[in-house]
């Protein structure tokens, strides 16, 4: 389920109260199904949802289209609670699901 | 004329006049999802507004105003708000006026985000406005909106 690669950015430590800035990119064709003359039709295949929860909770979710570039991109923001997993999560047409953990430590 | 002539800068300059059809200009059949592009811009607008009044003010929109390369477009969004647990930004939407699917992006933020501070890369198939709502969770929304020209339409690469 994994092969899907991806680079995040975020500090692996932050104070409580910290609004940390996470930076996220995943490599993927973010295929928008285009069927014209002299190219083989290709079904639609985007990520269309990533999502990313810290410490059990959903802290930010998107909404993709084929409108976002291939080797999607987005950054956002979150403040430091707690000591725990950022689990990161991209939901890809076809039903595949690839997910990637990250552990901020919270003092 | 020559075709030789046809610089690429008139190319998209003819693309940007076609009003919606440009998929079909080029023979590209891009709707796929057809719930969606069904839509088109303006109504999608509307809906989302819903008869709300937008505020023309708090939306900081960081794009490029002309584009090289509509495949991959950097938008940045950050948008005003006091950030309380009962009023604060809880969607950013990211709104083309001439791409086949009117709805780009959609963000769902929290009061966990601690501010609305976003940002990704597009995709646009001729120059066009790019249109950013941001609700509140009291209901009040903000837009935004930038015209990008752009040299090479995404469309058009096919890749």
């Amino acid at each position: 389920m994994s092969d899907l690669t991806t680079r995040i950015t975020m500090p692996q430590s932050a104070s409580k109260g910290d609004i940390i800035e996470i930076k996220v990119l995943a490599r993927h064709i973010m295929e928008r199904a285009i069927d014209a003359v002299g190219l083989k039709p290709s079904p639609r295949k985007i990520i269309h949802t990533f999502r990313v929860s810290y410490a059990g909770e959903e802290v930010f979710r998107m909404e993709l289209s084929t409108g976002i570039a291939s080797n999607p991109y987005m950054s956002f923001t979150t403040v430091a609670t707690e000591t725990g997993v950022v689990l990161f999560e991209w939901l890809e047409d076809g039903g595949a699901r690839h997910t990637r953990v990250q552990t901020l430590i919270v003092s | 004329m020559n075709r030789q002539g046809i610089t690429r800068r008139t190319m998209a300059g003819g693309l940007a006049l076609v009003p919606t059809g440009f998929a079909l200009a080029q023979g590209i059949d891009a709707t796929i999802n057809r719930s969606q592009s069904d839509r088109n811009f303006e109504v999608t607008e509307r809906e989302l507004l819903a008869g709300r009044l937008p505020i023309n003010a708090g939306i900081t929109l960081d794009i490029p105003t002309l584009s090289e390369n509509g495949n991959s477009v950097d938008v940045g969004i950050k948008v005003d708000s006091p950030w309380t647990r009962d009023d604060h930004i809880r969607m950013v939407h990211i709104l083309s006026e001439m791409n086949p699917f009117p709805v780009v992006a959609r963000f769902q933020l929290g009061y966990r985000a601690g501010r609305a501070d976003v940002a990704t890369r597009i995709r646009l198939a001729a120059t066009q406005k790019v249109v950013v709502l941001a609700e509140t969770t009291r209901g009040l929304i903000h837009r935004a909106e930038q015209e990008v020209i752009v040299i090479l339409g995404a469309c058009l690469e096919g890749g």
